[in-house]
This record gives structure tokens, C-alpha cells and sequence, in this order.
């Protein structure tokens, strides 16, 4: 029968085979535009499912209405990489009864390669779809209306589970390819008015950080970058997005002419700038689990060089095929770095649940060296402290910390430190900045954490490596 | 570099992006309300936060307010390096901050610490600028305020700054003659650095030790027009061994590259070799 994958959501859903007690997922691609997670969730809790397990990629404020439904007993265990806004606020005070299991983009894919996290239906939105399911997050037709790029996060969960149920709103003319999700693995496409608000997906025009702060704290970022060793032709990097690691790229691109040498790769979250680097022949290949914004998300649909990769190919720690061994300079963020240079990337200072790990343990572990670059304070925030928060990337993976005063670096690395000192650079003890901060700040009352376990912090292996509680 | 005096988060981390000195406001960026305020937690921000060996200034409120006083007393009780006096328009105004920044000196058994910077925003500054510069052995520079000094012509503030050239050439004249620093007004669009560097350079030209800012940003701009050159380094280097060769021959007259060698050309070598030295192109070994 022509067009058999063709439904309504409903229709989708019952053809499942869903039942309480199973494991949905979605991803995360639509970020703060996402429609996906809620448009089903709804339906569920409409149709009468309880006690599901909610297992996404990532889940951000938009997603606060799921608070109902944990109330109502339709959603009674989540698995995520992050949480932000009022629904983590809820859960950081113990809405839930069963804690939240966090991981990583590669530990989430590793999970569900090897059945660790067995998902049993997964409602993935596309940004264009043909009837037979072959799904992408690039523009296909005149109408695409909400364009993500990448769909990285989501190629486990289609590869994996074993229902797979695509949502579009632009449905388009069979054949849909290339295409990230292959209709062999697709059961069912719903067309949806809108998959997600395409204003919130991504940002547009990213403009440079005129922050004094994030402007110091790049250029030492940089240096540390082309003193470190690595920096040669042929190196490959990997950036986040905040202000400062954007700033990082600008400078690092002035040295890369001066030297004339060229990267290879560049990896993971891929951003407008990146992409710049890329066109100007600076960068090989662009090697893309998640496109950042649009200049990406346009880039990785028109470039046969920028590649999508799913989150088990780009970050897995147990699969040696995956990116993040080839990988040599990361550059990354922490929420507070602690004098063994562990880092949190998830719970705030005041306890909350604010963060999401995202390829931090990934790229941390695997990456040849780890750069954190992170403000020591935050208005009255201290970010290097004795001991973290919640351990989310352990010190061992950790080469290099960067602050707005000074550049400490990890003694297990003694190699990097000779290095990054005979370029002139000068290092602190990581004690030191830990104690200039309290200095400055005083020391901080400890947080009033209560005794139930609302989330677990799994390591990339499958091992738990922290727990987190609620805070009163 | 000025930096709101009401600003805490803006002081606690003013020193990291490297100003020679910072200048803590308590007048015209704190409004009345908050006058009190900003002089405690300046206070307590020269008490306790490590500054390094950034020169530490305070912009006070003029002696003629409520305020002026109560700064005084506050800024020279915590240690304060220097004192920017605001509207300076005669000498007797600054022996009048002279003796008031004794006093509290003598309480706390800390004589001759405080030095003056006095900022001429006004004709009738400019017109005694000499006299103000020779006012006080604290005076340590004098500096210009130009969006007061432009108001108080009658004028307005253009990108060439026409208006400001007597003035800018006035105190760089009265601080020679008196031998302190002078330094340069602000420039305060921060998004157009290329006008900026065209101030930086022309006040550069014009005589003056340096440039007040605004904003961190604006440094590195500062810093690439007032930092010789390598080039410029190496002939001071060429012309300062030429003079210690001519020394020992017992002659006066010596050429470098062929070119005649006289007095000034010598002071200049030795500035060029001490800015070198002071932005840390070069150490003190490295310049011999």
C-alpha cells in the first residue's frame, strides 16, 4: 500500500506499540524552538500513557510544560544531557521521585549503541521529510521553515530504537537524500504545522563579543592554543559557543595566516565562524554534530566538505572509530573549575541544575589537549574553587585552565607548562587562583542540599561519576 | 583608565586587562544619591583588593561640594597614590586640596604619600594652566577634561578636535615647563576605534605622556601607539652607545649613521629606551 507511513501523530503513536513504562526520546536540535518534546508529550498524557521514561538529547526552558506531566505521573523518569530553566529549577527541589541520569553526547550515544539505553520509540522532528522517511535538518523545498543543520544527536535514536516515528513540517517529494534518517529505519512520518520557531532554533548575524572579560580571557586562550605544541599544520580544534570561545577562533585565525598553516578539521558544535575559516580554506573538513546557527545550519546543506556525524561518530568512548580521538585542541567552558581541575558544567553555585554536559567529558578525555577557559569570578560567583559543585569532567582530562587572572595548568602535564612558560606566558598554581578568588569574595556558605538524589552524573563509560541533591 | 566609583564588580577586576593606572570616579559617573556609597566602597576597594603595582588614582569631588572633603579624608586614609582634582582653574584651588590632603596626612602620621593630578576643564584653567602645574611639589601631572572645557568655549566636540588644539598644546607647554606628566582627555565612542587611534596618535605628536580611557578595549590601542617600534628601540639603543663611545674619546660631538648627534636627539633615545622598558618590549639588561 502507497504511502503506509504516512499518519497523524495519534495514529503514529498507537501504531507503536507504546505502552507505559517504555522509553521515549527526542533530540535537541530545535534548542529553544523546539515543538517536538511538548506537540508529543501532550498527545501522550491526552491519550491516556503514564509512567514513561522521557530519554532526550537535551532539554532547555521551553520545555517547563513537562512539569505538569511529571506531576500527573505521565513522565516518572528523564535522561538528558542538560536541564535549564523552570522545569530544572523543579526538578533541582525534588519534583521528581526517580533522579535524572545525565549524559554526555557521546556517553548517550555509547548507551544506546550498545542497548544501555534501550529506547523503544523515538519521535524525532525533521526539518524536511519525504512519505517514505528519509529525514534531514537542511532546507529541501521552498517552504522549510524550520532548519536546524546537523541532526547528529538524533541518527542514534533513528539507527537504535526500535520504533521510529519522524515529525515534519515540510513534507517533501520522495527522494529526500542525502538524508541523516533513512527511511529503513523510519515507521511512521506525522506532518505537523510547525516542528519548531525558527527564530528561537538558532541565532542569526553572531556578532564579536565586545565584553572586556571575554576579550582577555581569548586572548590568552589563543596563546595557550599556538604555544601549546599542537598548533601545526594539519591540527584540528574543536570550540563551544559562548562569547569568549568565539573570540578564541578570530585570533587564532590571524595566527594561522601569519603562519600560514592550515587546520584539518574542525569539530562538534559548528558556528558561523568556523564556517568563515572553512570558506577562506583555513579549515579542511567541518565535521558537524550540531549546527550552531544558520550561517552552519545553511552551510552544512550547500558544502559537501562540512559533514554531519552522529553523536556516537563524533564522541563515543567506546567506539575508537568516533571524532573526538582525532581530535587535537578543545576549547571549553566550565560553570566552576576545582584546584584537582575537575569541572561542573551543570549545577550552578547556588545548587541548581543549570547546564547541560554536552561533548565536555567527550572532548576533555579524548582530545590530545583540553582548554578550559572560564572567568574566576562571576560577579560574586567564585569559578575556581576548592572542590565542584557536581563532578561532571574529571581533572585527569584537563590540561589547561584560563582565567581573566592567569593560566594554570594541569601538573600532570608538565610538557604543555615548559612550553606555554618558554613562549613567555605566565602560569599560576591553581591553589593560588582558588585563593585570589576567596580574597576577593570571601568563602561561601555552603549550599543547603537536602538528602534526596535528584540526578545522576554518569561518566562517558557507563560508570556513575557524581550525584546530585535537592536544594531547599 | 576611569572606572565607576559605584561599580564594584567593574573595580574588583579593573587591574587585569593591564592600565598603567586606574582612576576610581567618585564625581560625575556617582549621582547624588549614591555619593556616600561609592566613597565606601572605593575605600574598601583600595583596603582590600590587590591592585599589583597599578598607580591608583581618585577622581574626587570638587572641595566647593558637600562631598570633596569627605572624599579626601576617605581616599588619602586608604592609601590612595593619587588625587585627580576635577575643574582646576587656579593655583590657590590646589593649595587649598594641598592643605587639606596634609591634615588628614598628619592624623594618620602618613606626610608627603598623596600626589595631585590636577584636571583643567575650563578657559580660565587653561589660561592659569602653568601656575596650577607649579602649585604644589605633590602635583604629579596635569590632565586635560575636554567635554567641559568644549561647553565652557561654547563649542562642541568634532572627530579633528580643532577645538581642543590650544588647550592640548597649553598643557603640554605648562607641564614641560613645570617638569611633571600631562595627559590627554577621553575619547568616548567605543565603537569607532579607528577615530580614536587618529586622537591617540596626534596627542601623541602633540607631547603628551598619555591618554585617559574608557573602557579595557581601548588599551591595546593606546598601548600600540605610545610602545616604540623595534626600529625605533634600536636606533635610540645605536644613539645612546654612540654618546657612551664619544664619552669615553672625551668628545662632545659624536654622528650615528652619519647623522649629528646633539642633546635632544639624546633625551629623546633615553624616553624611547624608558617607555621600551616600562611596557615591558624590553627588560633593563636588554636595553644597554
Amino acid at each position: 500500500m502507497r504511502n503506509s507511513k504516512l499518519v497523524t501523530l495519534e495514529e503514529a503513536i498507537r501504531r507503536s506499540g507504546l505502552k507505559d513504562g517504555m522509553t521515549i526520546s527526542f533530540h535537541h536540535h530545535f534548542r529553544g524552538g523546539d515543538k517536538v518534546v511538548n506537540m508529543v508529550v501532550d498527545k501522550l498524557a491526552q491519550m491516556g500513557f503514564k509512567n514513561l521514561h522521557l530519554a532526550a538529547s537535551s532539554l532547555s526552558d521551553v520545555h517547563a510544560p513537562l512539569i505538569e506531566h511529571i506531576k500527573n505521573g505521565v513522565i516518572t523518569k528523564i535522561s538528558t544531557s542538560g536541564l535549564r530553566g523552570t522545569l530544572a529549577d523543579a526538578i533541582s527541589h525534588g519534583l521528581m521521585d526517580e533522579p535524572v541520569v545525565f549524559r554526555s553526547h557521546g556517553g548517550r550515544g555509547s548507551a544506546i549503541a550498545t542497548g544501555e539505553l534501550k529506547i523503544d520509540v523515538a519521535f524525532l522532528g525533521a526539518s524536511a521529510c519525504d512519505e517514505l522517511g528519509n529525514a534531514c535538518g537542511v532546507p529541501r523545498s521552498g517552504n522549510a521553515k524550520s532548519i536546524c543543520g546537523s541532526l547528529g544527536y538524533a541518527l542514534p535514536d533513528a539507527r537504535y530504537a526500535s520504533h521510529v516515528v519522524v515529525l515534519t513540517d515540510d513534507l517533501v517529494a520522495y527522494p529526500n537524500l542525502p538524508a541523516g534518517i533513512r527511511a529503513a529505519d523510519v515507521e511512521s512520518v506525522v506532518v505537523v504545522d510547525s516542528v519548531g520557531d525558527s527564530s528561537k532554533i538558532s541565532a542569526g548575524a553572531i556578532r564579536d563579543s565586545k565584553n572586556p572579560r571575554d576579550i582577555l580571557l581569548a586572548k590568552s586562550a589563543a596563546k595557550v592554543v599556538i604555544n601549546s605544541g599542537y598548533f601545526e599544520d594539519g591540527f584540528s580544534i574543536q570550540t563551544g559557543t559562548g562569547g569568549a570561545s568565539l573570540a578564541v577562533v578570530k585570533y587564532i585565525r590571524e595566527e594561522m595566516i601569519n603562519r600560514g598553516i592550515k587546520a584539518s578539521f574542525a569539530l562538534g558544535g559548528i558556528t558561523a565562524h568556523m564556517v568563515k575559516l572553512h570558506e577562506e580554506g583555513l579549515i579542511g573538513r567541518l565535521i558537524d554534530v550540531q549546527s550552531f546557527d544558520k550561517v552552519a545550519a545553511e552551510s552544512i546543506g550547500n558544502d559537501p566538505s562540512h559533514v554531519e556525524v552522529s553523536a556516537v561518530e563524533y564522541a563515543s568512548g567506546q567506539h575508537t572509530g568516533s571524532a573526538t580521538h582525532a581530535l587535537d585542541i578543545v576549547i571549553l567552558s566550565a560553570l566552576e573549575v576545582d584546584t584537582n581541575f575537575n569541572v561542573n558544567v551543570l549545577v550552578g553555585s547556588d545548587g541548581v541544575i543549570r547546564g547541560a554536559i554536552g561533548g565536555h567529558q567527550d572532548t576533555a578525555a579524548d582530545s590530545a589537549l583540553s582548554i578550559i577557559v572560564c572567568p574566576l569570578l562571576r560577579g560574586r560567583i567564585p569559578c575556581v574553587v576548592p572542590k565542584v559543585t557536581t563532578l561532571i569532567t574529571p581533572g585527569k582530562s584537563v590540561d589547561v585552565v584560563v582565567t581573566e587572572y592567569g593560566i594554570a595548568v594541569n601538573p600532570a602535564r608538565p610538557e604543555v607548562a615548559e612550553k606555554l612558560r618558554a613562549a613567555g606566558l605566565k602560569l599560576v598554581d591553581i591553589k593560588d587562583l582558588a585563593a585570589k578568588a576567596e580574597s576577593v569574595i570571601g568563602k561561601p556558605d555552603a549550599l543547603p542540599f537536602g538528602d534526596k538524589v535528584v540526578g545522576v552524573v554518569m561518566n562517558r563509560d557507563g560508570s556513575v561519576l557524581d550525584k546530585i541533591y535537592n536544594i531547599k | 583608565m576611569f572606572v565607576p566609583g559605584n561599580n564594584p564588580g567593574m573595580m574588583a577586576d579593573a587591574h587585569i586587562y593591564g592600565p598603567d593606572s586606574i582612576m576610581l570616579d567618585l564625581e560625575d559617573s556617582v549621582t547624588m544619591a549614591e555619593k556616600d556609597a561609592a566613597r565606601l566602597l572605593v575605600y574598601n576597594a583600595l583596603k582590600s583588593i590587590d591592585y599589583g603595582t597599578t598607580e591608583m588614582v581618585v577622581r574626587i569631588n570638587p572641595l566647593s561640594t558637600p562631598y570633596g572633603r569627605k572624599d579626601v579624608e576617605a581616599v588619602v586614609k586608604a592609601g590612595v597614590d593619587v588625587i585627580r582634582m576635577p575643574k582646576t582653574e587656579t593655583a590657590d584651588e590646589v593649595r587649598e586640596l594641598e592643605a587639606e590632603i596634609l591634615k588628614v596626612e598628619e592624623e594618620i602620621g602618613a606626610v608627603g604619600r598623596t600626589q595631585i593630578m590636577a584636571a583643567i576643564e575650563s578657559a580660565l584653567g587653561i589660561v592659569n594652566a602653568y601656575e596650577i602645574a607649579t602649585a604644589s611639589k605633590r602635583m604629579m601631572g596635569i590632565a586635560l577634561g575636554a567635554e567641559d572645557y568644549s561647553a565652557n568655549l561654547k563649542t562642541n566636540r568634532t572627530p579633528g578636535g580643532a577645538e581642543l588644539l590650544l588647550a592640548r598644546e597649553t598643557i603640554v607647554v605648562a607641564a614641560r615647563a613645570a617638569g611633571i606628566a600631562c595627559f590627554d582627555t577621553v575619547y568616548s565612542n567605543l565603537d569607532d576605534m579607528e577615530t580614536f587611534r587618529k586622537e591617540v596618535e596626534l596627542i601623541k605628536i602633540l607631547g603628551f605622556d598619555g591618554k585617559s580611557i574608557i573602557n579595557p578595549r581601548q588599551i591595546e590601542v593606546v598601548n600600540s601607539v605610545f610602545v616604540p617600534t623595534e626600529k625605533e628601540i634600536n636606533k635610540a639603543r645605536a644613539v645612546i652607545a654612540g654618546i657612551k663611545e664619544a664619552k669615553a674619546k672625551g668628545s662632545g660631538v659624536i654622528s650615528v649613521n652619519g647623522k649629528m648627534v646633539d642633546r635632544p636627539v639624546v633625551i629623546r633615545a633615553e624616553r624611547t629606551i624608558a617607555l621600551a622598558i616600562a611596557a615591558g618590549v624590553i627588560s633593563g639588561e636588554e636595553a644597554l
